[in-house]
């Protein structure tokens, strides 16, 4: 469903992504861990077009989207829904005008159908009845919910969460979570999951790729990577600093 | 720049975001209005009394209403006005548009299908421009009324005199000049802005060096083009 193939991206002399190759088929779930820094989110913003490879390829659903000009990749971002890591809500509009939005924008002018929509989306994220709230009034996890909830409205087929738990407590990650699976089987959505929370990484994703130093260290079932003899990769699923390394 | 190929075409091409256009008309003109009256008035006044004081040694206190309407008209109104807005829009827009940029509200407007010139730029482009020349209109109107009253009270001149030789010696292309201009400045204060919000760096840091270097770009922008815009225009409007 989606392919990146030999991707690579400096910012500047910064390499961040360095022959980045992978693959994602329809209705998986993909976790991408690695260390804060070693540019998750740039890899996720290159599947959806919102930066561009320096040398490589990406395909969605056998469309080739780097070099493509803007206007043409805003059809093409239809297919995806993405959860920023800051939720990246618009503060200028309230709870259901944010979740309203794909919506409007994807050409629906009726107003009740919207109201309709915005509130059964609202009761999947188990947030009911915080329609003309303003986003000042949520709080992390909250926000988290509408941005899943703005996400998913447009039923898109593919769903990118750029670190979905990153700065919630334990029992809200866990909510999200259990959100994020709620989502995947009831709407069959491809999803791409970036996070360095390994209870996450466990639960949701089928398959793991461990991205280290901008490279693909390992691509492996969830079951491979947590078994994993690998010193590097055993050393980040159980959270073990290697001083020599922590320091840098 | 590239932006304005890429507005100019969205204006074209894109339909307008009509909720969002009336949003920032109301924002960028309507709350214009105090900085842009206060700015005329104080200025119409000042330059009023110097004018006289000088015009008074040379026995032509009658031209003082002349010239302080034709300077108004063709450069103060315009520069003047522009230079307030781009302090108060231009710095609100990089503002805005920076903080959106950095707390990826950009990206995610790119990801629902919105192309961030058409939300975003395209309204505060066309509200700016729009309201340029009117806010302008407004300075010359409080600029002249102010020096009017002053030179008939404080300065004791004959108002209806000045007010007659105002009439006659403004041309309706002074007035043009100073609506083009305004109209440019307009253009440049909301391009500078919204590219400099579009391009902000990281963090609170970015977003104020973004908002710093929106209004000094458009005032100089201003200044700048406006000793060219004068060339230019009177070659055209004054065969
Ligand atoms: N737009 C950008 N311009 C310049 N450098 C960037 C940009 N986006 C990310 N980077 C750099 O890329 C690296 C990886 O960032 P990121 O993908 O956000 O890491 P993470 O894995 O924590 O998500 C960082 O060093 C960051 O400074
Ligand atoms: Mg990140």
């Amino acid at each position: 469903m989606i392919e990146a193939q030999n991707i690579s991206k400096s910012f500047g002399n910064n390499t961040v992504l360095h022959d980045v190759s992978f693959k994602v088929a329809e209705g998986e779930s993909l976790a991408i861990i690695g260390r804060s820094g070693t540019g998750k989110s740039v890899l996720l913003k290159h599947l959806i077009g919102l930066l561009m490879p320096d040398e490589g390829t990406v395909r969605v659903r056998g469309v080739e989207i780097n070099n493509m000009p803007e206007r043409e990749l805003l059809a093409v971002r239809r297919q995806f829904g993405m959860l920023f890591q800051g939720a990246a809500l618009f503060d200028s509009m309230d709870v259901a005008e944010n979740i309203a939005f794909p919506l409007r924008r994807a050409g629906e002018t009726d107003e009740a159908e919207i109201q309709q929509r915005v509130s059964e989306m609202l009761r999947l994220v188990e947030m009911p009845g915080v329609e003309t709230k303003l986003l000042s009034e949520l709080s992390g996890g909250m926000r988290k919910r509408v941005g899943l909830a703005r996400a998913i409205v447009h039923r898109p087929a593919i769903i990118l969460y750029d670190e979905p738990t990153t700065g919630l407590d334990p029992v809200v990650s866990d909510s999200i979570d259990q959100l994020i699976l709620r989502v995947r089987d009831q709407f069959n959505i491809t999803s791409i999951i970036i996070t360095h929370d390994m209870r996450s990484a466990r639960r949701i994703g089928q398959r793991i790729i461990y991205l280290r130093d901008g490279q693909v260290y390992l691509d492996a079932t969830a079951e491979e990577v947590f078994n994993s003899e690998d010193l590097l990769v055993s050393r980040f699923v159980n959270g073990e600093a290697n001083l020599k390394e922590g320091v840098m | 720049m590239l932006l304005g190929g890429e507005v100019f075409r969205s204006l074209f091409t894109v339909r307008l975001h009509w909720d969002e256009f009336i949003k920032q008309l109301h924002f960028i003109g309507w709350k214009s209005q105090v900085i842009v009256l206060t700015t005329g008035a104080s200025t119409g006044m000042v330059f009023c009394a110097q004018t006289f004081f000088q015009f008074h040694k040379m026995k032509m206190d009658n031209a003082t209403l002349t010239v302080v309407g034709v300077a108004m008209i063709t450069e103060l109104g315009p520069v003047l006005a522009g230079l307030m807005v781009a302090g108060r829009v231009g710095a609100a827009i990089s503002a805005e548009l920076g903080t959106m940029r950095v707390t990826e509200q950009i990206d995610a407007l790119r990801t629902m299908a919105t192309h961030p010139v058409d939300y975003l730029v395209v309204p505060r482009f066309l509200a700016t421009v729009i309201a340029m020349p009117l806010l302008t209109v407004l300075a010359w109107g409080v600029g002249i009324a102010a020096a009017y009253l002053l030179s008939i009270t404080v300065l004791g001149l004959e108002g209806s005199y000045g007010l007659r030789h105002l009439y006659f010696y403004v041309d309706t292309q002074d007035v043009l000049l100073g609506c083009i201009k305004a109209l440019f400045f307009g253009g440049i204060i909301a391009l500078v802005g919204c590219y400099r919000g579009l391009n902000c760096g990281e963090g609170a840091e970015g977003v104020g060096r973004a908002t710093n270097e929106a209004v000094v770009q458009s005032c100089i922008a201003i200044l700048v083009s406006n000793f060219f815009l004068t060339l230019l225009l009177r070659g055209i409007l004054y065969p």
